[in-house]
């Protein structure tokens, strides 16, 4: 591991100004993501944030009805609360779907939100990527491609977006508020907050330098059936080949977003108006245009057979 | 002989050169030059926090883990490095009353915590419930991964007293219960390679008055 240095700031802008007034410095929250990345020296921050210390575990009321999560509110702590087991059972399933119980104790709603992909070729500091070194090429194009994307890829990287969370959170048009290094504070949809990252998949949001997450907001209970479904190598403690987070209203409408396939969680909204009709009217509509390889097309089947199961049960 | 084989040296001579040569080589960035260019970029910070019930007063560099913090400053050995990247389990211990991957932490996050290793949980003489469960039931062979199965599992049982949800619930709404579906879904963070799994689900069911 690189050397670096640490402090744990005492306030949400504090601690942006403190990244911001440094070259190379990072945020920590949890660290499940970075402290193993720093381990394989991909990620080398020269200074390193600590914001546990800013007050922003906690869950709260919002005055139209949603809920207000803190940006260092842990997985397990989230995924617990009975507000968010009642009217948002899709975020306690995806998260609970993810990474072990160890994990989700220490991990954070922001962490989460960015946590970088799970491409062998990303991890793989003999290989060239340009997520890990901009320019160096992508060695996952032409190789083993069974984890990676299928749509909204690009020619520079076909890595994915690895989490669940975040694609339970796309179907719930949840929003992540943030404060820059200037005190300014701003309000992302999700669908805004992951890029399509084209020729830079080494700018993976829509964060500026500096900028800090203090929390994730939900609109008002949208009722329905919660679903998420994983599709993963194991039953357990694994990263999904394909997910799909969604809620089903009685009348056979609903929402629904896709994991595992795309370098963010995958929503095409004009595709649900076919929900009626069946998971094939949707898939064909979510899944125009991808690209995938050979290794991995399955996926576009297995996300619409997925999807169909999810109905079947909603009918039921 | 030698000269008429043209190769007055033996292998161990060979061998001794070529170490040397690869010495030379690496001497500009030798692991005793680096250490010191980062010695003097990371200094020691204070770090001070509770482990089994005992304040400790650590002055580490930054990049020291919880983990080894744990096993090489303190010597509390018990906790194991198996993976070092999240993934095996063997370093679980409990921080806090929630268990954790002590590999995937600095030392200096966790001023002021309160830490709990294997050897705070029993010892000779005086063993956990849990423990003894692994011994009575077999829980293990080459034993490596057992302390951190044990801290987790002693977690598993709080967590599902507390009401945390698991992917396994038909109904994520409800409290859950204890059962062996339930029991290897939450312990799918601890990897055992001796495969001792049904003897561990067999004396964790024991602790929790449940059924394997």
């Amino acid at each position: 591991m690189k050397a670096f240095t640490y402090e744990r700031a005492k306030t949400p802008l504090d601690a942006a100004k403190a990244v911001a007034a440094k070259e190379g410095a990072k945020f920590l929250a949890g660290g499940t993501n970075l402290l193993d990345l720093m381990k394989l020296e991909i990620e080398t921050p020269v200074h390193l944030v600590d914001v546990q210390d800013l007050k922003l575990n906690q869950i709260e009321a919002t005055d139209d009805g949603g809920l207000r999560i803190g940006a260092f509110v842990t997985n397990t702590a989230l995924a617990s609360d009975e507000r968010v087991r009642r009217d948002y059972g899709v975020l306690t399933r995806a998260i609970v779907a993810g990474a072990s119980g160890q994990l989700r104790n220490k991990a954070t709603t922001a962490g989460n939100l960015l946590q970088r992909t799970r491409c062998p070729y990303f991890y793989d500091t003999n290989m060239p990527c340009n997520k890990r070194k901009p320019g160096s090429g992508c060695a996952a194009i032409g190789g083993v491609t069974r984890q990676l994307g299928v749509i909204g890829t690009s020619s520079a990287c076909v890595a994915t977006y690895p989490g669940d969370m975040a694609v339970a959170l796309r179907v719930l048009d949840a929003t992540v508020e943030t404060v820059d290094p200037q005190g300014k504070t701003r309000a992302i949809p999700i669908a805004d907050f992951h890029r399509l990252w084209g020729d830079k998949p080494h700018i993976e949001t829509t964060l500026l330098p500096g900028e800090l997450i203090t929390a994730v907001t939900l609109p008002k209970p949208i009722g329905g059936k919660h679903f998420y479904h994983k599709v993963r190598d194991r039953a357990s403690y694994a990263f999904a080949l394909v997910s799909v987070a969604a809620v089903i209203q009685q009348d056979g409408s609903g929402r629904v977003a896709f994991g595992g396939v795309a370098p963010k969680p995958w929503r095409v909204e004009a595709a649900e108006a076919s929900m009626k009709q069946g998971a094939k009217a949707v898939a064909a509509k979510v899944f125009a245009g991808a690209k995938p390889a050979k290794d991995n097309a399955f996926k576009i089947t297995l996300a619409e057979r997925t999807l169909a199961g999810i109905l079947a049960e909603a009918r039921g | 002989m030698d000269e008429l084989n043209g190769f007055p040296v033996s292998r161990r001579e060979l061998l001794g050169g070529g170490a040397a040569a690869a010495a030379a080589t690496a001497a500009p960035m030798s692991a005793e030059a680096a250490e010191g260019a980062v010695n003097a970029q990371a200094p020691t910070m204070p770090c001070s926090f509770e482990v089994n019930g005992q304040q400790r007063d650590l002055d580490l560099d930054p990049r020291t883990t919880l983990l080894d913090a744990l096993r090489e400053h303190l010597h509390l050995t018990g906790t194991k490095k198996g993976c070092d990247h999240g993934q095996c389990g063997a370093c679980t211990v409990i921080v806090n009353g929630q268990r954790i991957n002590a590999c995937l932490s600095l030392a200096v996050q966790h001023t002021g915590d309160k830490i709990t290793t294997i050897e705070g949980l029993g010892q000779p003489g005086n063993l956990h419930t849990m423990q003894a469960a692994f011994i009575k039931h077999d829980g293990y062979q080459c034993g490596y991964c057992t302390p951190g199965q044990i801290c987790s599992a002693v977690a598993v049982l709080d967590e599902i007293k507390r009401g945390v949800p698991s992917h396994v619930q038909t109904d994520i709404a409800a409290a859950a219960q204890f059962t062996n579906m339930e029991l290897r879904e939450r312990m799918s963070g601890n990897i055992c390679r001796c495969g001792a799994y049904s003897n561990i689900a067999e004396a964790v069911a024991e602790v929790a008055g449940g059924v394997a």
